[in-house]
């Protein structure tokens, strides 16, 4: 990277996180006054209130400009959703890890501003308010967790519109589908009226804010004395005036278009998984062509282009979040993800020579957001993945490695259209969607094998002995484990409905109360729907529900199946009194369960089935249940950090696993329970029929040493070949030694670069908490050689 | 597993189907990255006519099941003592078995609830260690991998080995043989045309030493590997490098000279480890080479491009 991108990414890494509150100051302001005569047109003027009068920045030696907050790592918050106490901002300012700095002037704004407006009208008073003691008894014990509590529906990707269009060409459209309006036979006439108003005047929102950076640039350019940096500020100011209103006509428009975009997406809410570009190799590939042709770019320009886009995203930590939340994503990161390669609507193959920069520039720039994947189709050459695997050898954790022929099946499954399931892609963390067309939207973690504990124990959640379950009979009753398996498969029906009814309220109150008029205009189709984001615009509308902990879940029913009903050797009571006591006295069950029971990562059959019942009932619970945008509740297996967080709400586990200890995570085996090296994990999780899912996360850690030379990257990537025959969805590698990582926990300090993939994302690993710090070097080390004394048989 | 169909021997077809061709194996080891081309599965057969003296698999030398038992892993929970039916286990602060009594029958393995106490060998048929084997065939296919038999000596079990050769072959499952070649020569040179692949041990050039430290001469390895070399294309030598015993100039000097004129090129040099060690008194034996450090990379380096000056592909590591 050269001087400029140096500078820029140091400055990047050196800023804190800090709480800003302008924007809600501003917000606060604009409501207090505000007399819109609908929701969706009072939430498109407060956008433009915002993008109208909120500071602008543009730093020294920027080309790509636009920042959320007033400077980088400004992280404004979001009081419509959660208004924080002045306790929160305590935690916020003082908690260890992921903290926000919080100033004198925020705190007096947020007590004398901010919350006597907000106090009870915020989204997550609403929420808290309107779900049933049911569904609070069962989030209190840590079933599920509820993503829009605290942060708005996002979920998605951007398709290529931006890049054929401007906001004035999209305006113009919204002026047709006004047109169309028949008041006399549509009764919703008026209300996509007010809709499609407010998504017009949400474009000019960000037409103002482009138009403002214009200014300020060309009044920075008339301070400056430096010839070299005068003319940068006003081919910025240049670049503003074009877009995002006008299409981008060359490669560096085409950036900063996406990146008002962006900005505009997470300043209207604070949409979960930010927002992401999609196949930014294939949106860029016509401008890089074009510019190389004619001579106005080269490699080297488009890829500082490129990099200084990389800060832009690394300037924006995640919106700061608290308690549940805060457990289930603990992490500056917010999840915008680039995807590479892939798939072209015409089904060749995507890769293209941005595709090349691109990875190029995750290699240089080494930087926790955003985070990158590279699509991998059977289409795909060797090279890409080669190239890829080079930057995951270095051990950080990036990029995280997809099925593009799975992705397609998937949402094709789905019933999405050949062409749109092509142009998706995976964001997030690994979830599968149709980019610029689809709202899919992750409602919450649910913990598996919580599940089994309610269901040991008849009901009770023995960690608060009150009954938050249904009666399934004591298990010291059952005769049969088919017996054990309908009593666990009605409680997980039992909670499955009260997650769903609570997720149904919650897409109406979203719908209702805070539409999202700008993201609207992105994604098609609202505009010729004349509907919002939230409420079905879309042309595909999923709901989500994530399964977390299969593994644990897998393993704790295995070792019931085989100890007490095959075997006999350890009797349901004592069982039950060995889980009921931590293990407590119970050292040796303890051992016979988690050393010589069946377990999920090991290529076993007898473990392997359980695992594809426990996927199949979560699957046939919630799978096609209509949600209420038109579309479909789906399920997918990924648990960021909430495996942490379930896992501290779940007693000893019959797999051996002690109270509080962390789940699996992802679709994982158990961590230590794989002890038949990588193919046999893969195996395993390839018994999971992913093509079900709308995605499925599977961590892998390797050591360096196996991974070194041309072969080691050879057998590397037949390994991820192979996990894709077998329709995998994604596998990620974390390739560290243990020992390294013990050190870093001890000296954390010398250790601050150090970054590792923690689930669907990459994280610094000093800024984890210890629980999962501890939980990462848990997870299995694949030694090339595992001694053979050492080898556990089981069974 | 089904029955094999295509292009099997008559003489295999009879002996996969039958269940009393069983080999004695240690272990199978899948994701194995250093024993041939590509991902692959390695089977350990146990029992070997050497005992060298740096053997990093000394659970391998003996061809019989033994009982092991690791101290580290153990809670002390005396299941073992309990379980044993042939009362050949008594508690001394620890289980001690008697090895006069013990039948070997693998009881107290089973009990132990971690594993301190296990066995190591295990009888299988052909179709069990195919069924093995065929697990990790989508690698194989992606990789250009296969079968590794390794050891002990797998020659030594030269009709399960046979046997294991034949179904891989109607499979079409690549396959390498890791031998010291102490074999019969006959075996060596029917079952050569059957395996794709050597990995043949040459430790030592003095027999005298050889006979020292591997507790055998030498003559016999050479001539066999000779006598492969005529109608096997595809022999990798692999030589432990073990520093103060096989690391000196006049060693390498008649091995370079050995195997140019046996028509050998490709020659990996394996650095001695001391990973191995602590197996040793698991098995009740003696670790001879404790203390010995492995050879500088330096030296090594130096090593490969002794034998490369002479013509020969080599490979540190292998």
């Amino acid at each position: 990277m050269n001087e400029r991108v140096l500078h820029l990414r140091q400055q990047s890494l050196d800023a804190k996180p800090w709480v800003s509150i302008e924007r809600a100051a501003l917000l606060t302001e604009f409501y207090r006054s505000s007399k819109e005569p609908s929701v969706p047109v009072q939430r498109a003027e407060a956008l433009k209130y915002l993008m109208g009068h909120k500071t602008i920045w543009i730093g020294d030696g920027e080309l790509i400009v636009g920042e959320r907050g007033p400077a980088p790592k400004g992280t404004p918050t979001f009081p419509e959703i959660c208004c924080h106490s002045m306790d929160d901002f305590d935690v916020l300012d003082q908690r260890e890890k992921i903290s926000y700095r919080v100033d004198e002037e925020a705190r007096k704004t947020q007590q004398e501003q901010v919350i006597p407006y907000w106090h009870g009208r915020s989204m997550r008073d609403l929420i808290f308010r309107e779900m049933t003691p049911a569904w609070k008894d069962a989030y209190e014990a840590g079933m599920f967790t509820e993503f829009m509590e605290q942060r708005a529906p996002g979920h998605t990707a951007l398709g290529d519109v931006i890049y054929r269009m401007g906001l004035v060409d999209l305006k113009a459209k919204i002026e047709q589908s006004l047109k169309r309006l028949d008041y006399c036979s549509d009764s919703e006439a008026y209300d996509k009226e007010q809709e499609l108003k407010a998504m017009s005047i949400a474009a000019d929102a960000l037409i103002i804010f482009a138009r403002r950076h214009a200014e300020k640039a060309e009044q920075l350019a008339e301070s400056k004395s430096d010839p070299a940096r005068k003319a940068e500020l006003l081919k910025i100011a240049d670049v503003c005036r074009r877009v995002p209103a006008h299409a981008p006509r060359d490669f560096w428009e085409a950036l900063q278009a996406y990146w008002f975009v962006h900005l505009g997406v997470v300043t209207e809410l604070n949409t979960w998984d930010s927002f992401s570009p999609g196949r930014l190799d294939q949106h860029l590939a016509p401008f890089y062509g074009k510019g190389l042709a004619d001579g106005t770019l080269s490699p080297e320009t488009a890829k500082e282009l490129l990099e200084c886009l990389w800060v832009k995203f690394n300037n924006q930590p995640a919106p700061p979040k608290v308690g549940v939340t805060a457990a289930e994503s603990g992490t500056y990161t917010d999840f915008c993800n680039i995807n590479n390669g892939g798939l072209k609507a015409d089904g060749s193959d995507g890769v293209n020579d941005v595709t090349y920069l691109i990875l190029d520039v995750v290699d240089e720039m080494h930087l926790l957001q955003p985070s990158s994947n590279i699509q991998l189709s059977k289409k795909s050459p060797d090279r890409f993945l080669k190239r890829a695997l080079e930057i995951v050898r270095e051990g950080w954790g990036q990029p995280s490695i997809f099925n593009a022929d799975t992705v397609v099946e998937e949402l094709m499954r789905q019933g999405k259209l050949l062409a749109d399931a092509r142009c998706g892609g995976t964001s997030g963390c690994v979830e599968t969607g149709a980019f610029g067309k689809e709202a899919y939207i992750l409602t919450g973690y649910f913990n598996l094998p919580k599940v089994l504990e309610i269901t040991l124990n008849n009901g009770v959640d023995p960690r608060t002995e009150k009954r938050i379950g249904i009666e399934t009979g004591d298990p010291r009753d059952f005769s049969s484990f088919d017996e054990l398996r309908d009593a666990f498969r009605a409680q997980l029906h039992h909670f499955i409905e009260v997650k769903i009814r609570g997720n149904n309220v919650i897409e109406r109150l979203y719908a209702e109360q805070l539409p999202a008029p700008f993201l609207s205009l992105l994604i098609n189709d609202c505009i010729a729907r004349g509907k919002d984001y939230n409420n079905g615009g879309p042309r595909y509308n999923s709901t989500y529900i994530m399964g977390v902990g299969p593994g644990s879940c897998t393993d704790s029913l295995a070792a019931i199946k085989w100890h007490v009903f095959d075997r006999g050797d350890i009797p349901m009571p004592e069982l039950l009194e060995a889980l009921s006591r931590n293990f407590e006295d119970h050292e040796k069950t303890r051992l016979l369960l988690w050393n010589k029971s069946p377990k999920y990562g090991n290529d076993d059959e007898y473990a392997d089935s359980v695992l594809q019942w426990v996927f199949d009932a979560f699957y046939d619970d919630v799978n096609e249940r209509p949600n209420t945008k038109g579309g479909q509740y789906r399920v997918n297996y990924l648990s960021t950090t909430c495996h942490v967080y379930f896992g501290s709400m779940t007693g000893a586990t019959p797999d051996g696993r002690r109270a509080w200890e962390p789940l699996s995570d992802g679709i994982s085996p158990v961590q230590g329970a794989d002890r038949f090296g990588p193919t046999a994990v893969i195996k395993s999780a390839a018994r999971m029929d992913h093509v079900k899912t709308g995605g499925t996360l599977l961590n892998q850690k390797f050591t360096p040493q196996l991974l070194e030379g041309e072969e080691g990257l050879d057998k590397l990537a037949h390994l991820v070949r192979s996990y894709f025959k077998l329709d995998g969805h994604h596998i990620q590698f974390n390739v560290v030694t243990a020992a390294t990582l013990r050190e870093a926990q001890a000296n954390p300090e010398k250790y601050r670069d150090l970054i590792v993939r923690v689930a669907g994302y990459s994280d610094y690993f000093c800024d984890l908490t210890k629980a999962l710090q501890d939980e990462i070097i848990a997870r299995t080390e694949h030694a090339a050689f595992a001694p053979a004394l050492t080898a556990t048989q089981i069974s | 597993m089904e029955i094999a169909s295509a292009g099997v021997t008559r003489t295999a077809d009879r002996t996969q189907l039958d269940p009393n061709v069983k080999g004695l194996i240690f272990d199978v080891m899948r994701f194995s990255l250093h024993d041939g081309p590509g991902i692959r599965t390695t089977v350990f057969l146990k029992g070997c006519p050497l005992g060298c003296w740096w053997c990093h698999n000394p659970e391998g030398l003996a061809s019989e099941p033994e009982v092991v038992y690791v101290e580290e892993r153990c809670v002390r929970t005396g299941e073992c003592v309990a379980a044993c039916p042939h009362h050949a286990i008594t508690w001394h602060d620890g289980p001690f078995r008697d090895a006069s009594i013990c039948q070997k029958c693998g009881t107290c393995a089973a009990a132990c609830p971690t594993g301190a106490t296990q066995m190591i060998g295990r009888w299988v048929t052909v179709q069990q260690l195919m069924d093995e084997l065929s697990r990790d065939l989508v690698f194989f296919d992606e990789s250009g991998g296969g079968a590794t038999f390794s050891g002990g000596e797998p020659l030594l079990q030269s009709q399960f080995l046979e046997a294991m050769l034949d179904a891989c072959r109607a499979r079409r499952i690549h396959t390498v043989v890791e031998t010291c070649g102490v074999v019969a020569r006959e075996t060596l040179l029917r079952l050569s045309r059957k395996i794709d692949l050597f990995l043949y041990d040459v430790k030592l050039m003095d027999s005298k030493k050889h006979r020292t430290y591997t507790g055998a001469a030498n003559g016999n390895i050479l001539q066999n590997l000779r006598a492969l070399a005529r109608v096997h294309a595809n022999i990798i030598v692999r030589m432990p490098v073990i520093p103060g015993i096989n690391d000196d100039a006049e060693n390498a000097e008649q091995l370079a000279r050995f195997l140019k004129s046996s028509g050998i090129s490709r020659l990996d040099l394996l650095p001695y480890h001391p990973s191995g060690g602590d197996k040793y008194g698991r098995l009740h034996r003696v670790y001879r080479l404790s203390g010995l450090k492995p050879p500088p990379s330096e030296q090594m380096q130096i090593m490969a491009e002794r034998f490369q000056r002479d013509g020969l592909a080599v490979r540190v590591g292998g």
